[in-house]
């Protein structure tokens, strides 16, 4: 399986990049997404601008409680960089579950945020970590909120011109416990349903819980249901299963060959239930 | 419109004229010469051309060639030492009887090094995981379990 043919570009700088880009070439970071794509002539750009080796988008750092990571970083980098493992866990955790070791190598964060595939795994952490999303074009830059990035399958906040160039998420405080729980297509590696969930105690009771879903329908989403449910009541089993019973409300389930819509509703709300029981005993 | 190119593979240079379109797999087999490295599925699931690119193994045939322009590359042909002498993995591979036909064998040899790399004592849980992009439809998986792990005690 041959691409079409495109020019490729290699800018030494991100202005000279978005420069290219708001010419209407398209941008290249790792491929695990795109080039598939191309080979299979679903997409056939005639202008690829490689972002994946600027230096501007390769970094990790912690600036005032927040973690600022640059898009082209990897997600084996993600998965094992010392300061998201512990700093932030639940996107370390959730680099790990995606593809294998050799899509991991190549793909990267901006990469898949940016093509938002409905059931990649990401998502379902950055909905949970209330993440921002740094979008730059050649006329400025802007930041959104992962709620408000993804919008539909394959469909995001992204304008013509603009890429993803940054995800900020907070420095997980200390006492949260977090956990993404996935079910997986095995052949494909993407989640069916995949739940990221945040939690902390107040005591004898849940303090404040965040959970994001992925996989179930056409988008990530938080299941604002469930955490209403579980705020300032006892952390108990009972609690996590009356709360997990509401992860589909509202939301119009996928079905396909994999599972059907109702199915993906009772994975959604079994991996809600693993996903908090898996944070919570990890809250201190 | 074509591209130079310039790499090392298996720590030999490389300069080529390639057209952008041309696969990593394409350029090592067809321009390189080296047919070490198997194109399977061409859908980046089976793992079989799994090659190294600057330490990290990836699949070349979900890789332009123009983007390993500078890289460090090493195949399957580029474990071996100077003399012959099998990379501690391989000989694994060929104690553990970790084959059959053979197809699967350079991708899993060349995922089997990451996977030791990053954890040189993986256990069998992990050995699976990380072999998760490679299919041997011989079903052999346990003898390269074994394979993987009989490397991990020469220690790799």
């Amino acid at each position: 399986m041959i691409a079409n043919p495109f020019e490729y570009s290699t800018p030494a700088t991100l202005a000279e990049a978005l420069g290219l880009i708001a010419d209407g070439a398209k941008p290249l970071s790792g491929g695990m997404s795109l080039i598939p794509m191309m080979k299979l002539r679903l997409a056939s750009p005639e202008h690829l601008v490689d972002i994946a080796r600027l230096p501007e988008l390769n970094y990790i750092r912690e600036e005032n409680g927040e973690l600022h990571i640059g898009a082209a970083v990897t997600h084996y980098d993600v998965e094992s960089a010392p300061l998201l493992c512990g700093k932030c866990p639940l996107l370390a955790e959730t680099a790990g579950h995606i593809g294998d070791i050799q899509v991991r190598n190549r793909g990267t964060l901006g990469g898949s945020v940016a093509h938002a595939d409905p059931a990649a795994d990401y998502p379902a952490a950055l909905q949970a970590l209330e993440a921002k999303i740094v979008l730059r074009s050649a006329a400025g830059e802007r930041v959104v909120t992962a709620a408000e990035f993804f919008i539909d399958t394959f469909t995001t906040a992204l304008e013509p011109g603009e890429i993803v160039t940054e995800v900020v998420v907070p420095v997980e405080p200390g006492l949260t416990g977090t956990s993404y729980q996935k079910c997986l297509q095995p052949a494909s590696g993407f989640a069916i349903v995949g739940v990221a969930a945040r939690v902390r105690r107040d005591g004898a009771n849940f303090g404040a819980v965040q959970v994001g879903i992925t996989g179930l329908t056409g988008t990530s989403y938080r299941a604002t249901a469930v955490e209403q449910a579980l705020v300032g009541k006892p952390a108990t089993d009972e609690t996590i299963r009356a709360a997990a019973a509401h992860a589909a409300d509202g939301v119009e389930a996928n079905s396909d060959l994999h599972a059907s819509a109702d199915y993906r509703t009772s994975l959604a709300v079994s991996y809600t239930t693993r996903a908090l029981h898996s944070a919570l005993s990890r809250s201190a | 419109m074509n591209r130079t190119i310039n790499l090392s593979v298996n720590g030999k240079r490389h300069t080529h004229q390639v057209e952008p379109r041309l696969l990593l797999i394409h350029y090592l087999r067809e321009v390189v010469g080296l047919t070490g490295t198997h194109m399977g599925c061409e859908t980046s699931l089976c793992g079989a051309c799994t090659v190294e690119v600057n330490g990290k193994a990836v699949k070349s045939c979900t890789m332009f060639a123009v983007q390993a322009d500078g890289a460090d590359v090493v195949t399957v042909e580029g474990l071996a030492g100077p003399d012959g002498k099998l990379h501690p993995v391989q000989e694994a591979f060929w104690n553990e009887h970790a084959l059959q036909c053979g197809f699967c064998t350079p991708g899993m040899i060349m995922v089997s090094k990451q996977i030791l790399e990053r954890n040189p004592d993986p256990t069998d849980r992990e050995i699976r995981e990380g072999l998760d992009g490679n299919l041997c439809r011989c079903t052999g998986y346990q003898h390269i379990v074994n394979a993987v792990r009989t490397a991990a005690k020469a220690g790799v």
